[in-house]
């Protein structure tokens, strides 16, 4: 079965091709992967100066848009955001006061005329950033900090980079992401940048976890750890919600962690060398045991420090592909 | 202009004139290149110089004061700062200086590194026509180009210059 | 106008299995002859038009009472006349819910008024359409109601259904029931298939469907209730309503226009105009429903014309709220689906006229003595829809941009011209 590349992934590039938006890793190519990976590298290198900003973005307005409370995810956005010399706005909005669609509009289209030029959207419905990058703020850059189940696509990126540094390629890489694929935006975002990327994705965990039809996404459904992380070189551990427990997707975690939870034992069936990973934050003892976590094979803690870098880039790139159609626009 | 002896003359210009400026000196600069012609050029110094240890790298694209009409430049790569800044004299190494808008940037970078004691320019080509009060303490040739003209250094391997003429 | 021929028209009347070209002679509201060479004073020239039987909509929200702002019965059943409704049934989901005869008589009331194609309300099933208590079926039907539904609303205590169809089926009432168990729908915005779990929206199972089939299915038996099954969306729900009908029970069934048209891929994007309840499913879904036309199976196609104002389409796809405009887009969309080899014209022509017609216990057709309700249509048209356009106060619809085939010229309702090139008469 072949998916067409959507118009959420054609909204979020300008017509030269360029990141306009940062929406979704669906349908964005491998030159475009690429491109934010190398970007972020450069990111990487100005987090190490005694000076850890640039002036790209000064003069420059971020809004951080939390319908959905993130203390991690905003903190990095926000820092990302002021290394780039951005001027940032937190504005938490409880879920209460946006129930009607209409209010939300008009708030974001409030602070569009105050000028902002980036959004970053966190919201707990599939679909509302690309919403508001489409239909209410056309003008403004949006950039994707999780949306529902479906997409989260810094947190995809910063894997990825953290891969590429452990393992210089993707091509023939074989990846294990384990645990709650069904509910989780991190796993599908992985999904689309692994598949593009060229590496071989399998999906484990109990079928209450694991979507209908993920297959035609590319990727192997396995409910065994065996087969699931034979010979494998990446491991991504999801973190387990409790509520799963409530609606009999799973009967403890007890038995979770006995059937995919990630010890020693289990680790051992993927290559030696494999890296262990896991977006955070961890459930000890739930998804991955302590020794696993702080072992050898864990790249848990670079994971972090990648993802400041790799929201620098993608707030640099979207930043730049508004500017390149604004001054097309006004030359028209 | 191409036929590498106008780069050969001004590469040996360059060499002695920076020779010059630091004759007096009892310590040698560390060497930073703007990238991607100010590296080759950074190197090529070096060599000529017979001076040891590494180039700094700098990459201004985070820099630039172009970003708010042009946008990020596609293909930008991490600066190297292979040493540390603090109270060394920087020899700064470009191709090409015009309108010092990318030596202003490359400063601005170099102090997120660091307090260097003192920066001196080395440009291997002057075009003049400077929009900031930016200049050269060792030129290797000043050209007064024609509105059409522009100057390229090609490399790395072999380093030349090239006029090119644009359409107007 | 008390006498008039229409001349030269192929005329098709699915219930005398007629296609031929003919000349029909109205009189006093009635069809009086159907033949050749008929003479009146006024004459309508045909020639290069097809007339059908008026179409009758099994589900058609006039939005009125209570939702003004999506639609009013007069824009409502304006768009109605154009799409070729000489009759269309309105689910009691209205503020207040239909679901006594006092209502009843004001729809009926307000609809006369402000439109001249037959209104036909269903009445609530439940009070409230709440799933609790019964609702006063007898004083419902006395009022006018051709029928008895939970327009979509679950009854989730098995024991209230059952006895609502029992009582229903000594009232002699017919209950329209839509299929979904609220359970394993719960949550659930778009069909449960590859583009849910690319999308990361939350999903509605077929089985969702097929299990309140079944068990709509088993009370029908069990009860004696007349049943009908509204807007199926599954092939195995067309399955079994097959097999159920195979074994003598009378149920009956229809499908959305949309969902002849559209699988859930047109959700991509995140595209709000394509959310429908039930959801738009999948290929061999959409197959299986044009199949169930094509046999009479599934005995109509309904516009399940929902209007709304455009904030309902104007969020987070999750948020919107479900349907599109589409009365005045049925024969059109039909049409397309004869073009493309997909339907016959027999049953696209019976699925919107004798086809719901059986399902109301009416009669329906050009036979001499009936009344004279009648479409013409340019069968050569063709335009694209653009949204703006339409004449319902919904301007919200999956369809904008697509090139449509065959248009309706104009209508009569007992021999009066209620549309006519374009404009309500």
């Amino acid at each position: 079965m072949t998916i067409l590349h959507d118009d959420v992934t054609r909204a979020q590039l300008n017509r030269f091709g360029q990141l306009r938006h940062f929406l979704t890793l669906e349908g964005l190519g491998r030159e475009m992967l690429t491109r934010i990976l190398d970007t972020a590298e450069s990111f990487i290198e100005v987090g190490s100066r005694q000076i850890k900003k640039v002036p790209l973005l000064r003069g420059k307005t971020v809004a951080n848009l939390f319908f959905e409370p993130s203390t991690r995810t905003r903190t990095t956005f926000e820092l990302a955001a002021q290394r780039l010399s951005a001027d940032v706005l937190n504005i938490n909005i409880s879920t209460s006061s946006t129930t009607k669609g209409e209010t939300l509009s008009d708030m974001l289209q409030n602070l569009e005329y105050m000028k902002v030029d980036m959004f970053v959207v966190r919201h707990a419905q599939s679909g509302a950033p690309h919403f508001i990058a489409s239909r209410v703020c056309p003008h403004v850059s949006v950039i994707n900090a999780g949306d529902g189940r479906h997409a989260h696509p810094t947190q995809g990126m910063l894997d990825m980079l953290t891969i590429r540094q452990y393992k210089q390629r993707f091509e023939g890489l074989k990846v294990a992401i384990v645990g709650d694929i069904q509910h989780s935006r991190v796993a599908r975002s992985e999904i689309h940048a692994l598949n593009t990327l060229g590496a071989e994705v399998r999906v484990v965990g109990p079928s209450t976890l694991l979507p209908p039809g993920i297959e035609a996404l590319g990727v192997t459904p396995c409910d065994n750890m065996k087969d699931g992380l034979d010979g494998a070189d990446v491991v991504i551990m999801l973190r387990l919600q409790k509520e799963r427990m409530d609606g009999a997707l799973l009967p403890s975690e007890r038995e979770f962690f006995r059937l995919y939870g990630l010890t020693r034992e289990k680790l051992a069936w993927a290559k030696p060398d494999a890296i262990v990973m896991h977006p955070g934050p961890i459930n000890r003892e739930v998804e991955i045991a302590s020794d696993v976590a702080d072992g050898s094979q864990s790249v848990i803690l670079p994971q972090v420090t990648n993802g400041i870098a790799v929201r620098m880039a993608v707030m640099s790139m979207a930043m730049s592909g508004q500017i390149a159609e604004l001054t097309a626009d006004d030359e028209v | 202009m191409s036929s590498n002896l106008e780069f050969r003359l001004a590469m040996e210009t360059l060499t002695e004139r920076v020779r010059a400026l630091i004759a007096d000196r009892n310590r040698l600069p560390r060497v930073v290149g703007v990238r991607t012609g100010g590296v080759w050029v950074a190197r090529a110094l070096m060599e000529a110089l017979g001076w040891d240890g590494p180039v700094g790298e700098l990459d201004i694209a985070f820099y630039r004061d172009d970003f708010s009409r042009h946008g990020l430049n596609p293909t930008v790569r991490p600066s190297s700062l292979p040493f540390s800044l603090d109270d060394e004299d920087i020899l700064l190494v470009d191709d090409v200086i015009m309108s010092g808008r990318t030596l202003r940037a490359a400063m601005n970078e170099l102090f997120d590194y660091g307090r260097p004691a003192r920066i001196q320019l080395a440009t291997l080509v002057d075009l003049g026509r400077r929009e900031l009060p930016i200049q050269p303490d060792a030129v290797g040739v000043t050209l007064r180009l024609a509105e059409n003209e522009r100057v390229k250094l090609t490399g790395p391997e072999p380093l030349d210059l090239e006029l090119r003429y644009i359409a107007s | 106008m008390t006498e008039f021929v229409i001349r030269g028209a192929r005329v098709l009347d699915p219930a005398q299995r007629l296609d031929r070209v003919a000349d029909i002679k109205v009189r006093d509201g009635r069809i009086v002859r159907l033949g050749e060479h008929l003479q009146a004073e006024t004459v309508v020239d045909g020639r290069g038009r097809w007339v059908l039987p008026g179409f009758t909509d099994l589900c058609h929200h006039l939005r009125e009472p209570g939702q003004e702002g999506k639609g009013t019965m007069a824009s409502e059943l304006a768009a109605a006349a154009r799409g070729g409704f000489t009759r269309v049934v309105c689910p009691p989901d209205t503020r207040p819910v239909n679901d006594s005869g006092a209502i009843t008589r004001l729809i009926l009331e307000k609809a006369a008024a402000a439109g001249s194609v037959r209104v036909l309300p269903l009445g609530a099933l439940t009070k409230g359409l709440e799933g609790e208590q019964l609702s006063e079926m007898d004083g419902l039907c006395q009022a006018g109601c051709v029928a008895l539904t939970q327009a979509r609303r679950p009854v989730c205590d098995l024991r209230v259904l059952r006895r609502s169809f029992a009582y229903a089926a000594s009232v002699g009432v017919k209950v329209f029931m839509g299929a979904q168990e609220a359970a394993l729908a719960a949550g659930g915005v778009m069909h449960e298939g590859v583009h849910a779990s690319r999308m990361g929206l939350p999903s509605i199972p077929s089985v969702a469907e097929t299990i309140a089939v079944a068990q709509l299915l088993l009370l029908a038996e069990d009860t004696g209730v007349q049943l009908h099954i509204s807007q199926v969306s599954c092939a195995r729900s067309v399955e079994m309503i097959a097999e159920a009908r195979s074994r003598g029970l009378a149920v009956t069934a229809d499908a959305g226009i949309h969902h002849l048209l559209l699988t859930d891929e047109a959700v991509t994007g995140f595209n709000g105009q394509a959310f429908f309840e039930p959801p738009l499913r999948e290929e061999p879904d959409r197959k299986a429903l044009l199949e169930g036309v094509e046999k009479g199976v599934l005995q109509a196609v309904v516009s399940q014309h929902q209007p709304h104002d455009p904030a309902a389409k104007h969020m987070p796809f999750a948020e919107c709220e479900p349907g599109a405009t589409a009365a005045e887009l049925v024969w059109p969309l039909l049409m397309k689906l004869v073009t493309r080899g997909e339907l016959s014209l027999e049953a696209a022509a019976r699925a919107l006229t004798t086809g719901p017609a059986e399902v109301l216990g009416i009669s329906a057709g050009l036979a001499e003595g009936q009344p004279a309700d009648l479409v013409m249509v340019d069968p050569n048209a063709s335009w694209t829809l653009t949204p703006d356009a339409l004449i319902s106060q919904g301007r919200n619809t999956p369809l904008a941009g697509w090139e449509l085939p065959g248009h309706v010229t104009r209508v009569w309702r007992d021999g009066e011209a209620i549309w006519q090139d374009g404009h309500e008469l």
